[in-house]
């Protein structure tokens, strides 16, 4: 980790002052508690997936830049200046190992990461963001005052052209060879002149984070390569379990406890999956009742849905023995299914009590032949999407809007959007899970219920 | 025999009857007009200027100092095209006269000129596609085509093959727009123009950064000169939104285009005359009550004021009043869109884009019309007249007329090529070697004090 002569922080420990922003280029030299390799990392986790959740909200660059800063003042500060760059340093370095381990998993955490980077380097000041731009050989000089007065009326008509404008505290251009910013001078987004661009603040931002991701990116194929070949099994006993558990952790309310209110049973059952379910369990529940069977994603993802959603064991023993016996018989229910279902409640084995799927997990599951589970948003095709959507009474408009979502990729928008739809109401928070999709639903068509106490 | 007369003997190639030059006079032929092999033969024995062409591409390694690279001028592609169609590619040449050699013997049609390799291409089977050890481009000099086939749709005097004065200021200005942008605004200063022998322009932007720029910073340069988008499909072409236009389009526009438009191509090219003709530009107005008004005004062929004035030029300033009274969306160009429809620089932005294209030559003779590919001054673009290129034959009467040279170097001098090399020799070559020269000269200085200091402790 270099130190570099830069900006504000004071750190009341040493004379030297330390780079805010740092650019992880080297693991740290530094100790590391094993709580606190845990704990820092899950507050890091909670600030990106707050990025996360803000950007997949569409919410504007301003939001956005208020978002990020809420999220690091709540979970990444700390009492002492050092401590707080130790943490970013240490939940950074460990979200590597967690978040290199697969395509999806790098490309979400590659593309937090460099939001967050972002945000925070545009809240630097010049000189911090001048030695960070150093770091990454970038040969840009700032405009002087005099020379920015004489092309300012240029630099202007540019900024109009592409539907921007100078402001007050966008004086600072820099100036840098043409050929490092092809894009900006394909687009005419920049005024040149011999030679040399006059990048803009915003532009500027855009470079420094597409640089830092495309470093970031390289970087996660090496650790995953160190991952596998040593460290996970090195790590066997010590930090592969916490590395491994993390990224499945969801950071809301896990649903593990079911809530009064929301218990179900079995003559409702019907009922209750046409009127609250999710889209990607109500298919499964018509599959179910449709096939007499499901593959085991299904049954983990429905079961465990229907754990949340407040099924007892008995009940769910019972339903799915009532499915499963026309296709498969009772004996051999019996013997292959009976033990996983009541596994899936914490009575058999080493007795975990498993949550139900966040919309997360089941986003980034992948069906295969036969398999109903995962989420419909990301896997049905478009005509059988718009069939199923129909079916739950989403049309016209909505439905357009649904698809428009899908295209994007924003699955969890789509369904948000499907929920409001349906219900008439607005969902502000968003679907995040399943069953949050479910117990919002009952709240709005039971609202003499009473809200039950926090589960988290 | 005149000039002019000899210059008639090709005009029924070029001419199909408008320019000046080919009303009322009789064709006469002491030397087949045609392009000929056996006069190629001539050309190649004696007028084609080998030693400059073989510097200009040398950039200066072809000197003596050390920071010369000899392997430089053989790492560059040549192609030649022969007779029945047969195409050499990957030719290479380790001196002046190994390429002099080559050409004379086998007296190309066409020389193209490709990139410089990381090695020399008659050696490239021996390399990779890919890994370390690569056949790949090191060096190509930026350079762009402008074709007047792209521009068939805005001129009504010729069409394909043809050119004449009335449609060949488009290439004109192409110019100016672009040698301006080359210059002012990407800092480049060793810029060749060269005439394509037949209907358009070549631009060779040799500047040492200028060849060494990548693929991806070629089509960033093409871009930044991309206006006319669309295809026959689209009927706006030219979209220029936004609350103000980049500076580069604002003076292309005022100085250049607009004045061309108004007072050249309007008139030269009757664009407002007949329905057929103003339909086209009515189109391009995105408010349809306004086209109709106009449509109307025109239709009756109403000419209300002095028939003195030209009829284009009335309706031309009939159709910017109305426009510029309403100010409905979309028409707040209007009137830049329809000058820059029709004027702006027409780029091939494959060409431009990469490394490995293939460009034809400068001094190459074009096979269909026999003119030689001449620079042309960029300062004084207006002043160059396509029709009055010396061709093959022309050049060849000449000598005859001249008798023999004592001199055997520049055996062009007394022939109508004499000014082109010269050009070509003080205006372009000069100045560039002198910067090829510093430029070798400073960067070996940089590198023997970058191994100094390795060495210190």
């Amino acid at each position: 980790m270099e130190i570099v002569r830069s900006h504000v922080h004071r750190d009341t420990s040493t004379n030297d002052a330390v780079i805010a922003l740092p650019l992880y280029r080297s693991a740290p030299p530094l100790e590391v508690r094993l709580e606190d390799f845990e704990l820092y990392a899950m507050d890091r986790l909670r600030v990106l997936k707050g990025i996360s959740d803000g950007l997949s909200r569409g919410k504007k660059p301003e939001e956005m830049d208020q978002l990020v800063y809420n999220l690091w003042k709540t979970h990444m500060r700390s009492q002492q200046a050092s401590e707080v760059e130790n943490k970013d340093i240490i939940s950074h370095f460990v979200l590597r190992l967690v978040y290199c381990r697969t395509e999806d998993l790098r490309k979400w955490f590659l593309s937090m990461e460099t939001s967050l980077f972002r945000y925070r380097f545009r809240r630097e000041n010049a000189e911090a963001q001048r030695a960070i731009m150093a770091e990454f050989d970038l040969p840009y000089k700032v405009v002087s005052l005099v020379e920015f007065e004489s092309v300012k009326d240029k630099l202007e008509q540019v900024a109009r052209s592409i539907g921007q404008s100078l402001r007050d505290n966008d004086t600072i251009f820099y100036k840098v060879p043409f050929e490092e910013v092809p894009e900006l001078v394909a687009g005419r987004k920049v005024f040149i002149s011999q030679g040399y661009a006059y990048v803009g603040m915003n532009q500027v931002v855009s470079l420094v984070a597409t640089l830092f991701r495309s470093q970031l990116s390289k970087t996660l194929i090496l650790t995953n390569r160190k991952w596998t070949s040593t460290i996970r099994e090195q790590e066997k006993h010590r930090l592969t379990p916490i590395v491994e558990a993390l990224c499945l952790s969801y950071l809301g309310p896990d649903y593990s406890q079911p809530r009064e209110y929301a218990q179900i049973s079995l003559k409702d059952i019907d009922q209750v999956a046409k009127s609250s379910f999710p889209l990607c369990m109500r298919h499964l529940f018509e599959k179910l009742r449709e096939d007499h069977h499901l593959k085991h994603g299904g049954r983990m993802q429905l079961g465990l849905f229907l754990k949340g959603v407040g099924l007892n064991l008995d009940d769910a023993l019972a339903f799915w023995r009532q499915e499963f016996s026309h296709k498969v018989g009772l004996e051999r229910f019996e013997k292959e299914y009976a033990y996983s279902i009541r596994h899936n409640y914490g009575k058999e084995g080493k007795r975990t009590d498993y949550s139900p799927y966040s919309c997360q997990k089941v986003i980034s599951s992948t069906p295969g032949v036969g398999d109903h589970h995962g989420c419909p948003y990301r896997h049905f095709s478009e005509e059988n999407l718009r069939a199923a959507l129909n079916r739950m009474g989403v049309n016209g408009r909505a439905i357009e809007d649904v698809m428009d979502k899908v295209r994007n990729r924003h699955y969890q928008l789509a369904c948000t959007l499907t929920f409001e739809a349906i219900h008439g109401k607005q969902c502000d928070a968003g679907i995040n899970h399943p069953n949050q999709y479910f117990s919002d639903s009952q709240k709005i068509l039971k609202p003499k219920a009473q809200d039950p106490p926090n589960a988290s | 025999m005149t000039k002019e007369e000899l210059q008639n003997e090709t005009d029924d190639m070029l001419i199909d009857g408008y320019g000046p030059e080919a009303l009322g006079q009789k064709q006469k032929s002491h030397v087949p007009s045609e392009f000929n092999p056996d006069h190629l033969k001539v050309f190649y024995g004696k007028l084609f200027p080998y030693a400059d062409f073989f510097r200009w591409l040398s950039y200066g390694n072809d000197g003596k100092h050390p920071g010369c690279d000899p392997s430089y001028i053989s790492r560059r592609e040549f192609s030649f095209s022969l007779d029945n169609d047969i195409f050499l590619r990957f030719q290479s040449f380790h001196s002046a006269a190994e390429l002099e050699n080559s050409i004379k013997e086998k007296c190309p049609f066409k020389i193209d000129i490709g990139p410089v390799y990381s090695v020399e291409p008659t050696k490239r089977h021996a390399y990779a596609h890919s890994g370390d050890n690569v056949f790949a481009p090191v060096e190509r000099e930026l350079i762009f085509d402008i074709d007047m086939t792209d521009y068939d749709d805005v001129r009504y005097c010729c069409t394909g093959a043809d050119i004449c004065l009335n449609c060949w200021p488009l290439m004109t200005i192409a110019i100016k727009v672009i040698d301006t942008a080359l210059r002012d605004d990407f800092g480049f200063k060793h810029i060749l123009w060269v005439y394509s022998g037949r209907r358009g322009v070549h631009c060779w932007v040799c500047d040492g950064k200028a060849r060494r720029l990548t693929n991806e910073q070629r089509a960033a340069v093409a871009d930044y000169f991309r206006v006319y988008k669309g295809n026959e499909n689209s009927h706006k072409k030219v979209s220029l939104t936004g609350h103000a236009l980049h500076p580069f389009l604002v003076r292309a526009y005022t100085e250049v285009l607009r004045e061309f438009f108004e007072k050249g191509l309007l008139i030269s090219q009757t664009l407002l005359s007949t329905e057929e003709r103003y339909e086209m530009i009515l189109e391009l107005i995105p408010d349809a009550a306004i086209a109709s008004e106009l449509r109307g005004r025109w239709q009756d062929n109403g000419r209300s004021s002095s028939a003195k004035e030209d009829i284009n030029v009335v309706r031309w300033e009939q159709l910017k009043h109305l426009v510029s009274k309403n100010k409905g969306p979309g028409l707040r160009r209007c009137v830049e869109e329809i000058v820059f429809s029709f004027t702006y620089p027409r780029l091939d932005m494959e060409v431009s884009k990469h490394m490995n294209h293939l460009l034809k030559a400068p001094f190459c003779v074009h096979p269909k019309t026999g003119r030689i590919c001449v620079p042309i001054d960029p300062n004084h673009c207006e002043q160059f007249d396509p029709t009055a290129v010396p061709t093959l034959s022309q050049l060849l009467e000449e000598l005859n007329e001249r008798g023999p040279n004592d001199d055997l170097d520049d055996e062009w001098t007394g022939t109508s090529l004499e000014g082109a090399v010269s050009y070509f020799r003080t205006s372009f070559l000069q100045p560039l070697l002198k910067a090829c020269k510093e430029g070798i000269e400073s960067s070996y200085n940089a590198k023997l004090q970058q191994s100094k200091n390795s060495f210190s402790w």
